[in-house]
């Protein structure tokens, strides 16, 4: 039976964990909250552009930048650029990320002649880094995340795209569904593939714009803003998505600290009474024989 | 009859600035200063760093715009820019300093040097922001 010290220093060491996740559950609400506050004001931003960009591309020929429609040549090497966070103790988010991109990666291994991996985030440049090489890694960007970061970014990787470093760009990440649930994102980027358009937007096409300057000088100048936001919509989403996965996670853990600290007391009560019935039993017993 | 009036959408990557019945706007896009006014044709044009002004009931309210583009359709005129700072929420001192940063800077480069271009956009839209922080004064 465990003695009564040791049982007693186990409660102690659960609680003052319990303390500390609850404590990092009320800071990731906090965080999430805003978080989520950017997620919802840059989305009209993000979407507007798309909307305008689409029309435009669906009138335009394909041809007239490099970012939009298919390589001719043999285009097999790929980007994949994954996001992760840069801290833990935030459940299976990361994890989950991780998994993917090692799927990714080995079922992908024979169709593209080269995978070149970018990682935003500490935690996926450290599962990755021991498997595979990885071109190019970011970390700390999304604890202060403003769009000229996200701008730098998409600049980088379209300077590449452009120098023919590479031919596709995949980017896998978390998307921001709800605070319980995040739903891992497998998109391409690059190049850009004008979504098919629908009933109603063929109307709205119809309209003859007046363009300036030229309807190809702002395709080409409209694209490379579309990944920028792009990816800035996906830092957003993804620190959102952290936090709340790291509230759940906490909450969980506090919950499960919780429900131990009571085993552990009741087991604590148990010893307790036991050690007083052994010492009666022997006082008792003790004065028996004296009688006698 | 009855009054026309455009219908102004001013968004950010951040928030939506503006969202609201104006008479007239003037903007300076990529081709030169144009004007807008209820019954334009459908539009579209990409902005340079400048100033968009609007009037609103006999009132001119200025600001001053990083890149973006702006869209015309049925009186709906949409605007998304990178930046859009108010004319009376302009940093006085700030953009002051940017400017003397920016001169100093593009002193000592050459118009081959990366970091040319970088500057001389900073010196723009320092330039603009004092233009449009001075005007609040009169509006």
């Amino acid at each position: 039976m465990p003695n009564l010290k040791s049982i007693k220093k186990r409660i102690g060491s659960v609680k003052n964990t319990g303390q500390i996740t609850k404590a990092m559950k009320m800071v990731s609400a906090a965080k999430l909250r805003k978080a989520q506050d950017n997620v919802v004001a840059a989305r009209p931003y993000a979407e507007k552009l798309s909307e305008v960009l689409y029309r435009l591309a669906d009138s335009v020929e394909p041809g007239i930048s490099p970012l939009l429609g298919k390589r001719e040549r043999n285009s097999d090497r790929v980007l994949l650029v994954v996001v992760t966070s840069d801290r833990g103790l935030c459940g299976g988010f990361n994890a989950y990320i991780c998994k993917t991109a090692d799927k990714f990666l080995k079922e992908n291994k024979n169709k593209y002649s080269e995978i070149k991996i970018m990682t935003i985030g500490r935690k996926g440049y450290d599962f990755l880094k021991n498997r595979y090489e990885v071109w190019k890694s970011y970390s700390n960007i999304q604890s202060n995340l403003n769009y000229d970061t996200a701008a730098a970014l998409g600049q980088e990787i379209i300077s590449g795209y452009i120098d023919e470093h590479y031919d596709e760009v995949h980017i896998l990440y978390n998307e921001f569904k709800s605070v319980m649930s995040q739903v891992v994102t497998l998109t391409q980027m690059l190049p850009i593939i004008p979504e098919t358009v629908s009933e109603e937007d063929t109307v709205v096409a119809h309209t003859e714009y007046i363009y300036e300057p030229g309807q190809a000088a702002l395709v080409s100048e409209l694209l490379p803003k579309h990944i920028e936001v792009q990816i800035f919509r996906i830092l957003l989403e993804s620190v959102a998505g952290e936090h709340g996965a790291r509230m759940t996670a906490m909450d969980s853990a506090s919950k499960n600290a919780t429900e131990m600290i009571g085993r552990l007391t009741l087991a604590y009560n148990r010893a307790r009474q036991a050690a007083i019935t052994t010492e009666l039993m022997e006082i008792i017993s003790g004065a028996e024989s004296i009688k006698g | 009859m009855a009054e026309e009036k455009l219908k102004l959408e001013l968004v950010t990557p951040y928030k939506i600035i503006l969202n609201e019945e104006v008479d007239e706007i003037t903007a300076t896009g990529s081709q030169g200063e144009f004007g807008l006014l209820p019954g334009h044709a459908p539009f579209l044009s990409s902005l340079k760093i400048g100033e968009l002004s609007y009037k609103q009931h006999g009132v001119f309210y200025h600001l001053a715009l990083n890149w973006g583009y702006v869209e015309v359709k049925d009186d709906d005129v949409t605007v998304l820019v990178q930046t859009a700072e108010k004319a009376d929420e302009i940093d006085v001192d700030r953009a002051k300093s940017a400017l003397d940063r920016a001169e100093d800077a593009l002193k000592k480069l050459t118009a081959e040097d990366k970091q040319f271009k970088v500057y001389e956009a900073a010196l723009e839209r320092a330039i603009i922001r004092l233009q449009v922080a001075g005007k609040s004064v009169r509006k």
